[in-house]
């Protein structure tokens, strides 16, 4: 099949390569970009390892195609160390031992970084749910709520009941 | 485990997508959220030679009021329909369904026109929109019809849609005045297709006694099933705690559900009975606290 020119900004930077459609966007990320922090594992949605964020929200990026992202702005892993400076997330997951192998690390990452950001304060239960969409084979999964809830009880006090 | 080649369109517009599908409609597949449809090209279980991606074309999402019901876009996203308060407001029985469609990330992609044009009998919204009795509107080159779930569904991932047609639009009324709804499922785990759910909504008349009620199962059959049989019997009825569990016991004695991997036919029966009860009870109790002066 014919290969299109497909430019997108990751991390606020520009990004462009000449693809086939079918090109699955985590392929084209590690591949044609040298992004290799998103991991791919699935790679039929269930996973989430590969899950990046498009225009700020945590998507699948085994189950999108490098075509479809055409000019959007994603946020990958590789993002969250602003000037090489760990995120509060990052810094909590280092903290709490929150990752075994690391496989899992990059999607739970990207996964959290957008849910807290939309629900600062959630609550134990509240992550619990927001994380059943990564699988983490290490079963590491009691540090991985630790670590979050860390950062979520610094979020203020009015804002967990909203 | 990558899809095989296919040649891609991005139109931006309706008309350019029913012009695709006027064309090539047999060898096309429009591709919305992806969330099902790019699983099974990754497997290789589907290899058409063109997909329509959905995501570029204009007025296709948004959730507008129509007749004090709603009008939801076919490519409106599970995640916006799940953020909206109108849908909460006007119909708590999607607003219950939303947040059990697999994970957020999914819900931020997926969208309700693909979801109902996937056809999948386990999952959520064709059960719903089946017990909501919603209307989807269809379009084609040849013109617009609207049709009914009930001859929407017509078996496993099947439906009514012509290769040259695509829904474009999802019109629901208002649930009826001193209506109550729930929407209960059991799955193996969070975010898992369901095993079998329920989405029940009952409806009272000025004595208290059933003016009404859908009760429709996910999982049992290669379409949403409604359970007619159950309906006939409650309507008319007060609505005891028996009338509620006969009504759960003659839906499941007439459900011939698949054993699999996950769980065996009779399990299955044996949760749509447990689920049918559930759900028509916390209907009932949500009608009869619509009732109550504020």
């Amino acid at each position: 099949m014919e290969k299109r020119m497909v430019r997108m900004r990751v991390n606020g930077r520009p990004y462009e390569a000449s693809v086939e459609p079918r090109k699955l966007l985590v392929d084209v990320l590690r591949e044609d970009f040298g992004l290799t922090g998103t991991h791919v594992g699935c790679e039929h949605g269930v996973c989430g390892a590969c899950t990046i964020q498009l225009e700020g929200e945590a998507v699948r990026s085994c189950l999108m195609f490098a075509v479809q992202a055409d000019g959007a702005e994603l946020s990958t892993v590789e993002g969250l160390a602003a000037d090489r400076q760990l995120s509060p997330l990052q810094e909590s997951f280092s903290e709490h031992h929150a990752l075994q192998c690391g496989f899992c690390t990059a999607g739970i990452l990207m996964s959290l970084d957008s849910y807290m950001r939309e629900h600062p304060g959630a609550s134990e239960s509240e992550i619990q749910v927001a994380l059943s969409g990564n699988l983490c084979r290490c079963t590491g999964y009691r540090n991985i709520v630790r670590a979050a809830c860390a950062v979520s009880s610094l979020a203020p006090k009015e804002e967990r009941d909203g | 485990m990558k899809p095989p080649a296919f040649s891609y369109d991005a139109p931006q517009s309706v008309d350019e997508v029913l012009g695709i599908l006027a064309e090539h409609g047999d060898d096309a597949k429009l591709l919305a959220g992806g969330q099902s449809l790019v699983p099974m090209l990754n497997f290789r279980l589907l290899r058409p030679s063109r997909l329509v991606d959905l995501n570029r074309v204009q007025g296709l999402s948004g959730i507008e009021p129509q007749g004090g019901g709603l009008a939801i876009g076919a490519m409106t996203r599970q995640a916006a329909l799940e953020r909206s308060q109108a849908v909460a407001r006007i119909f708590p029985l999607l607003a219950q369904a939303l947040p059990l469609i697999a994970h957020f990330q999914i819900r931020n992609r997926g969208t309700i026109g693909g979801s109902l044009s996937h056809a999948d009998p386990a999952a959520e919204l064709p059960a719903v929109m089946t017990a909501l009795d919603a209307q989807l509107v269809l379009r084609s080159r040849r013109g617009e019809r609207t049709v009914t779930c009930d001859s929407f569904f017509k078996g496993y991932l099947e439906t009514d849609l012509a290769p040259d047609e695509m829904l474009v639009e999802i019109r629901i009324a208002p649930d009826p005045a001193h209506s109550g709804s729930a929407f209960v499922e059991v799955s193996q785990r969070h975010g898992d297709f369901a095993l079998v759910g329920v989405a029940a909504r009952v409806t009272l008349d000025r004595r208290d006694a059933c003016a009404a009620v859908s009760i429709v199962l996910t999982g049992v059959d290669t379409r949403p099933l409604r359970a007619r049989e159950a309906e006939a019997a409650l309507v008319g009825s007060r609505l005891s705690a028996e009338d509620l569990r006969a009504a759960a016991s003659v839906t499941a004695t007439k459900l011939t559900p698949g054993s699999d991997m996950h769980a065996s036919a009779q399990y299955r029966k044996r949760a749509a009975q447990a689920l049918t009860e559930r759900a028509l009870a916390a209907a009932l109790e949500r009608a009869r606290s619509s009732r109550e002066p504020a």
